[in-house]
């Protein structure tokens, strides 16, 4: 019987949420496992079941402040279908698609210039005092500027359209509750021309880190594996609305064009011990070959081209990299993530200019429906909501598949890759080392507190303790 | 002026008030001046390096790991606020503590997530239980119900223009008066 020693990386930091990973070592310092938890329990798909459908866009978000809005927006597109609103005014949709595109880029924004620059800007074994936004701040303070006035800029596009910066009000089933204004719009039609540049020159640091270090990306958490996102009916990315298309590792269509209101006949999740996160599958391929990777690197992968100028030429660009076919590196991710960005701005600017976003009409309503669907495209993957309402309008089912999640099976691999290519044998394990496997933890942006919406897993035998230790409880009927 | 030695953590909350945090935006860079950061989600620090003079806490406590972090920041920190609703009063998590009509609430919060949805693949019907998952606690509690909280900013979250006034306030040791209209849920 050999004795494992088991490393703990924990708390995970400059990631959004709670999370930590396990390292289990044998006598030779090899690794035999690695693992990525999540360690936090909510038990919203239950707590949800009895309010009034009207609440839940609003009361959802509070899953995850890092990207209140994807659930925001994704509960109302569910709760669009229970009203019976079956195609939104122009209006409403346009405000619905700024707040999106707004929130992607500062949620990108964020990840990259706040959480991760420091690990490309400073290498993965610098100095852990200064490995962080503080060090960006210290060492290269206009780029760090950069990143805090996109984010802020993003962050004002979600407080004019939602209301507030977080956990804002603006979506309602079956459209939006206001407009934009003609003042509101001025002030963001000032500053577009600054984001757009420093969107290019964000894209460039990214496009530059992955070739002047291209052995190491091509070497760091590289596997292969499915992917899957929305996609538009022509093949185009769009971040909010379209079908489910699924590429195998190869680039084949597993299937594509797929209404996403029938996803559950496509995806299952199935439960394992030692994580409060599920892992989705492709039921097609089971639950053993049938995982995939979601969000900006899955999209890139997905999609056939971006309609907006400047982020199309630089998706060209990036499947250049890979002669066309699926791009399955993790790092990659920055730069996939660094082209969305730009397309968001550009998006941006083209709905700031649109008249449709001071029109008056912002409601639709139809006939009542027992049942909504809403998915869309978060800036870390693909993200469903599936609610049930009954006659009284409560809400009487709740299932969730947030985005970080799809990207379980492909986080927990890349972790363990890493760990063994830089810790397996190695005789003393230092803060560098481990700070590589964090490093291909962030790389996919994971929002952990996302991903503890449903959990909340115990030993079999259930014993619960008050906050000062004492058992109150204890049941093992969960056998 | 010796620079402030502050911390932060998320406890039971959605990141949401440390979102807020970075929403004073560009005054960041007169933070910095200000403070340095001892442990924080935001950095690399997992442990603390040194006494602190302001711990921020987000979230209330759901699990025994809250617990036995939010006992260490008391023990470090000389002053403790507790930021947004979560900490304050348990927000949003606080609402599996009651669930209408249900006698056990947490058991059926598990059974949703994991047994019963017709959507999960789970052949051996087993709950997850790994000893690396911390325990979870009976009920959600707020943070003055495990340990002496000094102070309280309330929101959900608190606004960065808020924040930035309650940190301005705590390091001049002032006390700040925060308008009526922010002291509410939403």
């Amino acid at each position: 019987m050999t004795k494992t020693r088991v490393i703990e990386i924990e708390p995970i930091t400059r990631v959004e949420g709670h999370g930590k990973v396990t390292i289990h070592l044998d006598d030779h310092n090899n690794v035999r496992e690695a693992r990525l938890h999540v360690v936090e329990f909510r038990g919203f798909e239950r707590f949800i079941c009895g309010r009034p459908y009207w609440e839940v866009p609003v009361i959802v978000q509070r899953l995850c402040g890092i990207c209140p809005v994807s659930h925001h927006l994704t509960a109302s597109k569910a709760m669009d279908m229970i009203v019976g609103a079956k195609k939104l005014t122009p209006t409403a949709e346009k405000i619905r698609r700024l707040m999106h595109y707004g929130q992607i880029m500062q949620s990108h924004v964020l990840h990259f210039f706040h959480l991760s620059s420091p690990d490309l800007l400073f290498g993965f074994d610098s100095d852990p005092e200064s490995r962080n936004v503080f060090g960006v701040i210290e060492k290269m303070p206009e780029l760090a500027v950069q990143g805090v006035m996109m984010r802020k800029f993003g962050q004002e596009i979600i407080k004019a359209t939602a209301g507030k910066k977080i956990h804002g009000t603006g979506a309602v089933p079956g459209g939006v509750n206001k407009n934009l204004s003609i003042a509101e719009r001025d002030v963001f039609l000032r500053d577009i021309g600054q984001m757009k540049t420093w969107a290019l020159g964000a894209l460039d640091i990214a496009k530059k880190y992955t070739f002047d270090n291209l052995a190491a990306v091509q070497a760091f958490a590289v596997f292969n594996s499915s992917h899957l996102s929305l996609v538009r009916e022509d093949g185009a990315l769009d971040l909010y609305h379209g079908n489910l298309r699924a590429l195998d590792a190869g680039g084949n269509l597993i299937f594509d064009q797929v209404d996403y209101r029938r996803f559950n006949e496509y995806l299952m999740e199935e439960v394992k011990p030692w994580s409060y996160m599920k892992f989705p599958f492709i039921k097609s391929r089971g639950h053993i070959d049938g995982w995939y990777r979601v969000g900006p690197l899955a999209r890139m992968n997905t999609c056939g081209f971006i309609d907006t100028p400047e982020a199309g030429k630089a998706l060209v660009e990036f499947k250049n990299l890979t002669r066309g076919a699926p791009n399955h590196m993790s790092l990659a991710y920055h730069w996939a993530r660094m082209i969305e960005t730009l397309h968001c701005v550009e998006n941006i600017e083209t709905l700031l200019n649109d008249p449709d976003l001071q029109g008056t009409d912002l409601m639709v309503k139809g006939e009542r429906a027992g049942e909504g669907i809403g998915v869309i495209e978060a800036p870390r993957g693909t993200l469903f909501h599936h609610y049930k309402v009954d006659a009284n309008d409560q809400v009487t089912f709740c299932n969730l598949i947030v985005s970080t999640t799809n990207n379980n099976e492909a986080m927990n691999r890349a972790v363990k890759q890493v760990a063994q290519d830089h810790i397996s044998g190695k005789p003393k394990i230092t803060e560098g080392m481990l700070n590589h496997v964090e490093v291909a933890v962030r790389a996919y942006d994971p929002c952990l507190s996302c991903a503890t919406h449903a959990i909340g897993k115990m030993p079999l035998a259930i014993e619960m303790y008050d906050a000062d230790g004492n058992l109150v409880d204890r049941n093992s009927q969960y056998i | 002026m010796k620079k402030k030695r502050i911390s932060t953590i998320s406890l039971a909350g959605c990141f949401g008030c440390h979102m807020s945090l970075l929403d004073i935006d560009e005054r960041i860079l007169e933070l910095v001046k200000l403070v340095e950061f001892d442990r924080s989600p935001v950095n690399d620090l997992k442990r603390f390096k040194a006494r602190c003079d302001i711990g921020f806490i987000e979230g209330g406590c759901c699990n025994e790991e809250n617990v036995h972090t939010l006992r260490k920041f008391r023990r470090n920190c000389d002053v403790l606020v507790a930021v947004g609703q979560c900490a304050v009063m348990g927000g949003l998590p606080v609402m599996r503590n009651a669930i209408m009509h249900s006698k056990d609430p947490l058991r059926e919060c598990l059974e949703t997530a994991y047994l019963n949805s017709p959507y999960v693949y789970n052949p051996t019907n087993d709950i997850p239980n790994d000893p690396a998952l911390p325990l979870i606690l009976d009920k959600v509690y707020t943070c003055a119900e495990v340990v002496k909280m000094d102070y309280q900013i309330p929101g959900c979250p608190p606004s960065g223009d808020i924040l930035w006034q309650a940190i301005n306030a705590l390091l001049n040791g002032k006390p700040s008066d925060l308008p009526s209209e922010v002291i509410k849920f939403d």
